[in-house]
């Protein structure tokens, strides 16, 4: 309690950075939203390593849970005659497939509009990859794996990450600075604004929620495979 | 002075929402509790002007996490329903 009492009230601020940042955004970078500016625009190169962080950690995950030479695939649990797993309440079943679309739907919004209102690549990838679990929860597993087949989660998680390093090649390029921002900035406020951070908020967007969706799958063809050991 | 109300409120909350989770005991319970824990994170990081965070925090800790500990759960129950039926066969 007397920690709390002795600190600096709340929005104190004490960083020149903070007050730089927040008064040139919009003047210069032509970004509303300050935090999509610094984390794409700014410090782009400092997000590279953030998204590769994850990308690394869903890597991780697969090697991990790989299936050994030994070991012989088995039926999926939900869809064995006896059906093991009980299944899902009525209520949640309608409640999931009625937001299946508007999560993607807002998904996609978030992760195009990062430069205009708080969100960007890696909050909309988020919200992208939770809607797979959606579709799992109204459905079985099969019907996942029909939207979402494995090629597709694994070539998206590899555009996402490696059109961050090509935007950036290709800045070197067309004789730039790595991740310079050689597009026209656009109008501040809209999705043009700050030029070059909407195609790093697509690809980011895509490898985040690529990356979960692998581990989100591989979870669960974990849990529901019926392996004999 | 509203602001202060708020933002006492939603640290009252986030303290009682932590020793909740702390005192569950059944861990499938735990996971719903630590899900609306999430959530209060989430309400809490927006309260103090950070929603960038806070829309992170919604998804990864109120989804992600539980679903993770969920699956985990499942999983080890499943082993240990094999164990057994394995040992009934052989006796």
């Amino acid at each position: 309690m007397l920690a709390y009492g002795a600190m600096p009230p709340v929005g104190f601020v004490q960083s020149k950075y903070g007050d730089m940042v927040n008064s040139l955004t919009v003047s210069e970078r032509h970004i509303t939203d300050a935090v999509t500016a610094v984390n794409f625009d700014v410090r782009g190169f400092d997000t590279l390593g953030e998204e590769f962080i994850l990308f690394t950690s869903v890597l991780g995950v697969v090697v991990l849970m790989r299936r050994q030479k030994d070991e012989p695939a088995g039926d999926h649990e939900d869809q064995l005659p006896g059906r093991t797993i009980p299944k899902p309440s009525d209520a949640a079943r309608v409640m999931s497939f009625a937001l299946v679309a508007p999560t993607v739907l807002f998904g996609l919004y978030i992760v195009t509009h990062g430069q205009v209102s708080p969100g960007g690549g890696f909050q909309g990838g988020v919200i992208l990859a939770s809607a797979p679990l959606l579709l799992y929860l109204c459905a079985r597993y099969s019907d996942l794996k029909r939207v979402l087949p494995d090629k597709l989660v694994d070539i998206s998680e590899a555009i996402g990450a490696a059109g961050y390093i090509v935007i950036g090649g290709a800045c070197v390029a067309l004789g730039g600075v790595f991740l310079q921002n050689l597009l026209p900035l656009g109008k501040s406020g809209t999705v043009t604004g700050g030029g070059m951070v909407a195609f790093i908020d697509l690809g980011v967007g895509l490898e985040v929620s690529g990356g979960l969706c692998t581990a989100l799958l591989i979870y669960l063809e974990e849990l529901l495979e019926d392996k004999e050991q | 002075m509203s602001e202060q109300i708020l933002r006492a409120t939603i640290l009252l909350f986030v303290a009682v929402g932590g020793s909740a989770v702390v005192l569950t005991r059944e861990t499938a319970a735990q996971a719903m509790v630590v899900s609306f824990y999430g959530l209060l994170l989430s309400i809490l990081f927006f309260v103090f002007q950070a929603p960038d965070v806070a829309l992170s925090q919604l998804v990864v800790g109120a989804l992600a996490l539980p679903l993770m500990i969920l699956l985990a759960l499942a999983r080890v129950k499943k082993q240990g329903q094999k164990q057994k039926r394995r040992e009934q066969e052989n006796t």
